[in-house]
């Protein structure tokens, strides 16, 4: 670092961008990790089942695995459009 | 009680080998009783980086199909006492490596050569080879470089340790896992073209063991067949000690993660 890096505006380094890539990709990794391999296509073919009645984005379906005290509960959040 | 150490990545190339002789060969100086298994079946490489090559008789292998015993197949280190080592085989039979075969080969090491330590040296991947080295173990290293591949493999990693160990399937929760950064390189973190070791820390949140510097040592090393932990001469040596020492329950300052600070004119006009 000289002097005159104080000057100029701050640029985004490479390796903040890892960072931020990293972070999300990681975070999104972990939210399946553990579930039963079938959980993708069962969210892939509620998607489709929900698509024959309203039209729905690819993201809108999402599901999730937890385990509480002894049973597993999965958790299916369904976002439809407006209207 | 003899504790099996499995060090591990998920991505290939980033130093688990070099890792896995050095901390065994760092812990047979300090007095344990230690063996370095490789588990990279069809892929036998820590014979080289131990420098046994030319005296590898009988393999992992060959003890868990009963053609050898384990006495006949621990190769004695030649520089440091209590330092075993135990070659994986070449076969390129993916099914050589059996959950009861490797769980024998521990049993061996524990009860007829009353063994300190056991590291395992894993294969890249989350295959079998992987699997079975991390499946009996008490705790694991996590290698990674300062890379986006490499932290998200260690993530993956982390998470395959946290489910798939005998540990972890007995209910006893997850094993301790800590984290070797390697190929640090102290200038280019500062520069802003490498993450950080807080920027790694913090996204695999796992405990630090040590930060081994990019280090012309660790080629040196390797090319000639010595544990790169003997370079006690070199930034890579020390660092490896280092972790060592941490790993024993020492608290140690981390070493050579920063630059070198220079002088006010440097940092005036420096680049």
């Amino acid at each position: 670092m000289s002097i005159f890096s104080y000057l100029l505006p701050k640029k985004q380094t490479s390796a903040s961008v890892a960072k931020e890539r990293l972070q999300i990709i990681v975070a999104r990794e972990r939210s399946t990790r553990g579930g039963p391999d079938y959980l993708p296509q069962l969210q892939e073919e509620l998607l489709q089942v929900v698509r024959k009645y309203v039209p729905v984005d690819q993201d809108a379906v999402n599901i999730q695995l937890d385990r509480e005290s002894g049973c597993e509960i999965l958790e299916l959040n369904i976002t439809l459009p407006e209207g | 009680m003899t504790k099996i150490v499995v060090v591990t990545s998920g991505k290939g190339g980033v130093g688990k080998t070099t890792t896995s002789a050095a901390l065994a060969t760092g812990l047979a100086l300090r007095g344990f009783k230690t063996t370095v298994i490789d588990f990279d079946v069809g892929l036998r490489n820590l014979d080289l980086i131990m420098g046994c090559e030319r005296r590898v008789v009988y393999d992992l292998v060959n003890v868990i199909n009963g053609d050898a015993n384990i006495k006949q197949a621990l190769i004695k280190d030649k520089k440091v006492d209590n330092l075993f080592i135990l070659p994986a085989s070449q076969t390129r039979d993916k099914d050589a490596l059996t959950q009861e075969g490797v769980e024998g080969v521990f049993r061996a090491l524990r009860e007829d050569m009353q063994m300190d330590y056991i590291i395992c040296d894993s294969p890249a991947g989350i295959e079998k080879g992987a699997l079975m080295a991390a499946y009996f173990a008490d705790e694991a290293v996590v290698v990674t470089n300062p890379e986006v591949s490499s932290v998200r493999d260690s993530d993956r990693m982390i998470g395959i340790l946290a489910s798939k160990t005998r540990h972890a399937e007995e209910g006893k929760g997850d094993i301790p896992a800590r984290l070797l950064l390697t190929r640090y390189s102290p200038e280019r973190v500062e520069k802003g073209e490498m993450l950080s070791v807080e920027d790694v820390q913090e996204i695999l949140a796992i405990e630090l063991l040590g930060v081994v510097p990019e280090s012309q040592a660790v080629l040196n090393a390797s090319n000639a067949g010595s544990p790169v932990i003997l370079d006690t001469d070199s930034d890579a040596g020390q660092a490896y000690s280092d972790a060592v020492a941490r790993f024993l329950g020492d608290q140690l300052p981390h070493r050579f993660t920063t630059v070198n600070k220079k002088g006010l004119f440097g940092r005036l006009f420096g680049g």
